[in-house]
């Protein structure tokens, strides 16, 4: 019993002291650090700060953590804006880490991917002088007087993917692997689909789309058995909206050497023989976008951006060796009849039977 | 130099100088990857005690790996390697949300129905574990990694299944709110809780942007009740001599098999503890599909080392571990150092943890030396 009482009191003697050290040396090193600090933004022209969080991806996800980086360093250099990042390792950090950029200080905090849609709204309640965006997230007509949503119209660039896929495809099957089911991911597989669709009549010819879902964006080696059973189906050409799962797609394609289509980044150079062509959806466009608007000094508060095809927020690669010219050629020509509003790719199933049924 | 012989022999100073060897590791990274290492350094101190909701903050982060440090280290004492105290954690922790989402009682049945289920399920997974050890000799290690990847895709099973799936999302439901075991969950956010808490900033900002819950408490609690197991009791006793040497413990009529069940039982319910508290103590109250694991339960065996496997000092491992992760957050924000320092700083105090049982030895033969001049 003498043991544990001594060690207690070792213990709480050893952690007053580490307590009183580290006062003293935040305390010292508080005007060095603060030193720094200035000269950072002296250098730039503005003292805006934008802080993102990231969702559990992290900040090297090769997908939408990394665009939205990329598009706040864009943006630090153009207008010298302070940009910070934290990166969330689990999902309870997420309150935590809004919480501690809102301390230091930012005038825009960004919290990236809709599994942050609750914290980014809780967060904004908190400080209501702070700005905060969301990507991927709608709060429609709920939305905070300080929060912005950032949507994208995603299902252009999966209809002009889809229509490229259906001209290439030399079986007639085409095959879409998609992460979980949800709204984002149906603007993906519906606007495929009717791409599919539109070049099938094009053509005059009847071709299959096979979807399926891998639960989870996150599993490669499912999205991997899914794409390989497709490849053993017949389809030839494989479109995935699967995050980190969709790897596993563009791996079954390279070694069926079969067609894949990538997501969100061109995904080429995971596979250059067989990646055809990416849906582009570009995440560090938009975050660019919104947060200059925010350093101009523009109300972006309380609604929801949505971004397509007119802003050039999504599209296509231009590299299309594996596709040849003309079938490129005629997707840019759709391309500029959905920016003219001729063709309206559908986002959910509803407006899908209707596309279809208008087609016939 | 007795008296530095007598301070060097002390579990405690070895434990200090590897923490002291932790951070000084971690600067000479910092300067490497081009970061000043002061300025990080007050970044980690300033992210964990400037304010009263940072020390919550912290608390709370620590309370899981307190518990299944505490499982690791129970079991550790009765000669089990619990690599599986992730996997037990997640099973708490699926549990806690299968229950709590479809089961709306009053608080108080609630939350102990939810938190039991998440006991139980991880004490399941404990058992298995203890049982294919004592009856078939398999090893606890291999048992248990298995178990841990059966955890993981449970988890995402369920997060996937109609019933607990929340639609638009990569995650399950969150529990019922009565399943919550914060400080006052509803008054603290209603109109009246929160114009109470407002003129005291400082209980305001610990109270409406923290998760302050009782999982600290019970913590604490059961680190006293394992110790109280372990030292105090017949049984601590059994399951220590069954630690230290089998069949000595066999051949004093112990029955090792029956120990080893029971260690493995405990040691999961820890665990599984430790992920029912985490589902009802703080948000988002719900499980989602992991990508990875989440390392509750691994950190528990860092814990469980830095605390030299004793289960008072657990809590104070735990606070530490808990700290460096929370802080770690505040060095990425405010010096741009990715958190991987963080982990280095870490490793290395666990590393050095495990170097410096050469310091009583050295203690050892510090005294010898000093003997020789005596004479």
């Amino acid at each position: 019993m003498k043991k544990i009482v001594a060690f207690f009191l070792a213990v709480m003697m050893t952690a007053s002291v580490t307590a009183c050290g580290s006062g003293s040396t935040t305390s010292s090193t508080a005007p060095a650090a603060s030193a720094a600090e200035s000269q950072e933004t002296s250098a730039g022209k503005s003292d805006f700060k934008i802080t993102m969080v990231t969702d559990t991806g992290g900040v090297n996800d090769q997908s939408f953590n990394q665009s939205s980086w990329e598009g706040l360093q864009k943006v630090s250099q153009d207008t010298g804006a302070t940009v910070k990042y934290t990166e969330s390792k689990q999902e309870s950090d997420y309150t935590t880490n809004l919480d501690k950029a809102a301390d230091d200080g930012s005038n825009l905090i960004w919290g990236i991917g809709f599994a942050m849609a609750d914290a980014v709204a809780n967060a904004a309640k908190q400080n209501p002088d702070i700005s905060y965006a969301i990507v991927d997230n709608s709060y429609g007509d709920k939305t905070p007087a300080n929060v912005t949503g950032v949507m994208f119209r995603a299902q252009e660039p999966s209809f002009l993917v889809g229509y490229i896929a259906a001209k290439t495809t030399k079986t007639g099957k085409v095959g879409f692997v998609g992460g979980m089911t949800s709204a984002i991911i149906d603007q993906f597989e519906y606007g495929y689909k009717a791409g599919v669709a539109y070049a099938a009549k094009e053509l005059k010819k009847n071709i299959t789309v096979d979807a399926q879902y891998a639960e989870s964006f996150s599993d490669a080696a499912k999205g991997k058995a899914i794409a390989t059973s497709m490849f053993n189906n017949g389809c030839d050409v494989v479109f995935h909206a699967a995050g980190g799962a969709g790897t596993g797609v563009i791996e079954a394609a390279k070694e069926a050497n079969k067609f894949a289509i990538g997501v969100d980044r061109d995904q080429a150079y995971l596979a250059p023989k067989n990646v055809l062509t990416s849906a582009l959806k570009l995440v560090n466009k938009a975050v660019e976008l919104v947060s200059k608007e925010a350093i101009n000094g523009q109300k972006i508060g309380g609604k929801t951006y949505t971004y397509g095809l007119t802003e050039d927020a999504v599209g296509i690669p231009e590299e299309h060796s594996l596709m040849g010219d003309d079938t490129y050629n005629a997707a840019i020509a759709l391309e500029s009849k959905i920016k003219d509003k001729t063709i309206t790719p559908p986002a959910t199933k509803d407006d899908y039977n209707k596309f279809v049924a208008a087609l016939k | 130099m007795k008296t530095l012989v007598k301070v060097l022999k002390k579990p405690i100073t070895s434990t200090l100088i590897a923490i002291l060897c932790g951070f000084l590791v971690a600067a000479i990274v910092l300067v490497l990857a081009g970061y000043n290492p002061v300025s990080s350094f007050a970044a980690l101190f300033k992210g964990i005690f400037a304010k009263p909701k940072y020390i919550s903050n912290v608390i709370i982060k620590a309370t899981p790996i307190i518990l299944t440090g505490l499982s690791v280290a129970f079991a550790f004492k009765t000669g089990l390697f619990n690599i599986g105290a992730e996997g037990q954690y997640i099973v708490g922790t699926v549990a806690a949300v299968c229950v709590g989402v479809k089961l709306d009682l009053p608080p108080v049945f609630q939350i102990l129905i939810v938190v039991l289920s998440g006991v139980l399920a991880g004490a399941i997974f404990g058992g298995i574990v203890g049982l294919l050890k004592a009856r078939f000799g398999i090893h606890e290690v291999i048992t248990s990694i298995m178990l841990n990847w059966i955890a993981f895709y449970l988890s995402n099973y369920i997060v996937a299944l109609p019933a607990y799936h929340q639609p638009n999302s990569t995650s399950s439901l969150p529990v019922n709110e009565s399943s919550f075991t914060m400080l006052l969950p509803k008054w603290k956010v209603s109109e009246e809780g929160m114009a109470a808490l407002k003129p005291n900033k400082w209980l305001y900002e610990v109270m409406v942007k923290t998760d302050v819950n009782f999982g600290i408490l019970v913590a604490a609690v059961m680190a006293v009740i394992i110790w109280i197991l372990l030292y105090r009791s017949t049984k601590g006793y059994e399951l220590r001599a069954v630690g230290f040497n089998s069949d000595a413990a066999e051949f004093a009529g112990i029955s090792v098999s029956r120990n080893l069940v029971q260690a493995m039982l405990i040691a999961g319910a820890l665990s599984g503890l430790a992920g029912a508290l985490a589902i009802t103590g703080t948000a988002p109250h719900r499980i989602s599909q992991m990508a990875a694991f989440e390392n509750n339960g691994f950190n528990g065996l860092s814990v469980a080392l830095i605390a030299g496997s004793s289960p008072i000092g657990c809590i104070f491992a735990g606070l530490l571990f808990g700290g460096l992760l929370y802080g770690g957050q505040s060095v990425q924000q405010e010096v741009g150092a990715p958190t991987e320092i963080i982990n280095i700083m870490i490793g290395t105090i666990v590393f050095f943890v495990a170097l410096t049982r050469v310091v009583p030895v050295l203690a050892d033969k510090l005294e010898k030396r000093g003997a020789r001049h005596a004479k």
